[in-house]
């Protein structure tokens, strides 16, 4: 059991598990400093005025983020309201009709290739085709950047939890009769309803801390509106100004925002993750 | 008599009732066709609109517009080559410490974790990539580059500083934002992606394959080198190029520690950019024609870059779900 050979063996083996368990630890530390520091340093600024008031400007003291918050929220729920539907009913159509033939296909390849494209680019497309044409910035161009960032994310995981609904199930609704429209809407859409809305949340979480798509589609509005003909502020894009900027005020406003917006991406990734596992 | 007319009405009813049942049927089959088409729509606009404004620049700059360094609005003299050899130098640090770094913990997750402990790091390995990567950059630039500038890059050039021919990499001012740290914070931010798909493949090697290298005499190690990586090879390249994508488009959390400078150095403690950076920096700012071109040329090329490394990587891993299905 001594002989050199095996020594070296099993030396080897343990120095490389070692080193994976160190790597992941590395990792973790990683997340947990990232935690740590927003924590550390956005806590002492959350206070009411933050929902309250509005961004302020250069050099004014005080202020909120009250108008980034509501842009973000509108934004985003326009965006979602836009890319759901379209992107539900073509997984639909790639998990139903589709299924393996040429172009369902070719519909997953480049959904999934847009489904990490970068988000600047979708940016500069906006602009070009929204923001261009009409003149101006403005809280409809920051939507319609964010649909289509959310689009291929909503396609993915939908079309993946329709294949996940066994065929017995639809054959035993043709089979009483139904036809193939009902089969999907009464049959399929509602068994796999928990998968549909984790899809629907991880969009949520994608598009809401995006920044680069709303620098100049969006723009930013340092005054509250409701009105998405506006240029409109979000948290993200806020942040990029607030921490690139020279006021402490601005830095303190953006460490809040910063925790504020990455825990509620994370609360619903993990909301997410528990219902999709909870049917499996 | 009224027995037959009631029948004949019943099947008059059923046969209405079918027809509607088809062409509803039609309309929803074509109605979902027309947004599954819609996703290809996107992907051509997207390409179409960016060459339309990228012709500008790429007319009066010709091929020189990838080989000149130059940025000078005043002049009106553009060249994308500083961003695009910052795009991949940033890149390249990232994949090249990511791709060790997920492997260990793919290893870890699928192979050395005691099972109750495997979903836990694994959720707190995807809320990696669920940060937002605008959070990554106000970290980077407040927290990670300050702290790396003063402990440990004087500390590389000190070092790996003298070293011959690969010594210039590592001089220069230890002021933390460059090249490197906008690497480093890339290789944390692509680390959950990659390693996912690590994970996955590794999980779909057979465990008799497995179980009879173990009982060959092999050490894990052995069984993970000789058996598991061989198996998964496609797959595992396919994760990398994953996350070689993502790194390459990726914006807020680079152009925060990147340095914004137009200038090509030999260096990776200089200040540099990147595609995205420079974009991200200069397009709201762009109110001349050639100013604007140009940055959405460079977009166009960020895009196709892009396009290739991620077709690429989806070609890969579809290999492997298909290898999965057949075995099955």
């Amino acid at each position: 059991m001594s002989n050199p050979k095996y020594m070296r063996r099993r030396a080897l083996n343990l120095i490389n598990m070692g080193a994976s368990i160190f790597l992941t630890g590395v990792a973790l530390f990683f997340l947990g400093w990232i935690l740590f520091v927003l924590f550390s340093k956005g806590v002492a600024y959350i206070n009411p005025a933050l929902f309250i008031e509005s961004t302020p400007g250069a050099g004014i003291p005080g202020g909120g983020l009250a108008n980034a918050f509501v842009g973000s929220l509108l934004m985003t729920s326009l965006g979602i309201l836009i890319a759901a539907p379209i992107g539900i009913l073509a997984a639909t159509y790639l998990a139903e009709f589709g299924h393996h033939t040429r172009i369902a296909s070719i519909v997953r390849f480049i959904n999934d290739v847009l489904l990490s494209a970068p988000s600047i680019v979708i940016g500069v497309f906006v602009y070009g085709v929204v923001v261009q044409p009409t003149n101006h910035f403005s809280g409809w161009a920051g939507t319609i950047a964010l649909a289509i960032i959310a689009l291929p994310v909503t396609v993915r995981t939908t079309d993946t939890m329709l294949q996940l609904i066994p065929d017995q199930m639809r054959e035993a609704a043709i089979a009483l009769g139904a036809p193939r429209w009902k089969v999907t809407v009464w049959i399929v859409y509602r068994a796999s309803l928990a998968g549909i809305v984790t899809g629907v949340l991880l969009a949520v979480a994608r598009i809401i801390g995006e920044a680069a798509p709303l620098l100049f589609t969006s723009l930013g509005n340092q005054f509250f509106t409701l009105d998405p003909n506006q240029p409109m502020a979000a948290v993200p894009q806020v942040l990029f100004n607030f921490a690139m900027g020279p006021y402490d005020n601005w830095h303190q406003i953006a460490w809040a925002g910063a925790l504020i917006s990455t825990l509620f991406v994370l609360v619903l990734m993990i909301l997410a993750r528990l219902l999709s596992t909870r049917k499996r | 008599m009224s027995a037959n007319s009631l029948t004949t009405k019943a099947i008059a009813l059923r046969a209405r009732r079918m027809a509607f049942g088809r062409r509803a049927d039609w309309l929803f089959r074509a109605g979902t066709l027309l947004f599954a088409w819609g996703v290809l729509l996107v992907l051509g606009a997207i390409i179409i609109e960016l060459l339309v404004d990228a012709w500008p620049a790429f007319s009066r700059f010709g091929f020189g517009f990838f080989t000149s360094s130059a940025w000078n609005p005043v002049t009106e003299k553009y060249g994308a080559a500083s961003s695009i050899l910052g795009t991949l130098v940033t890149s390249f640090i990232a994949i090249s410490l990511a791709v060790p770094m997920s492997f260990g913990i793919a290893l870890f997750l699928t192979e050395l974790s005691p099972r109750w402990l495997r979903r836990p790091i694994g959720i707190a390995v995807e809320l990696l990539a669920g940060i937002p990567s605008i959070i990554y950059g106000i970290w980077g630039l407040f927290i990670f580059a300050p702290w790396f500038a003063d402990n440990v890059q004087w500390r590389i050039s000190d070092t790996l500083g003298n070293l011959p021919v690969i010594g210039v990499l590592f001089q220069g001012p230890p002021i933390g934002l460059g090249w490197l740290v906008a690497g480093l914070v890339l290789t944390i931010m692509i680390i959950p992606f990659i390693a996912a798909v690590m994970r996955d493949v590794f999980d779909v090697v057979p465990a008799t394959l497995k179980e009879s290298a173990y009982a060959m005499g092999s050490t894990r190690w052995e069984v993970i080198r000789h058996i598991v990586l061989p198996y998964t090879s496609v797959g595992v390249i396919g994760g990398v190029m994953l996350g070689l994508g993502r790194a390459l488009g990726e914006t807020m959390a680079v152009t925060f520690v990147v340095g914004n400078a137009h200038d090509i150095h030999t260096s990776l403690f200089m200040p540099g950019n990147t595609i995205a950076s420079t974009i991200a920096n200069e397009f709201t700012e762009a109110t001349t024609v050639p100013h604007r071109s140009a940055l959405i040329a460079l977009g166009l090329i960020l895009f196709i870059i892009t396009f290739i490394v991620l077709a690429l990587a989806r070609l890969l891993l579809m290999r492997v779900e298909r290898g999965r299905g057949e075995k099955a």
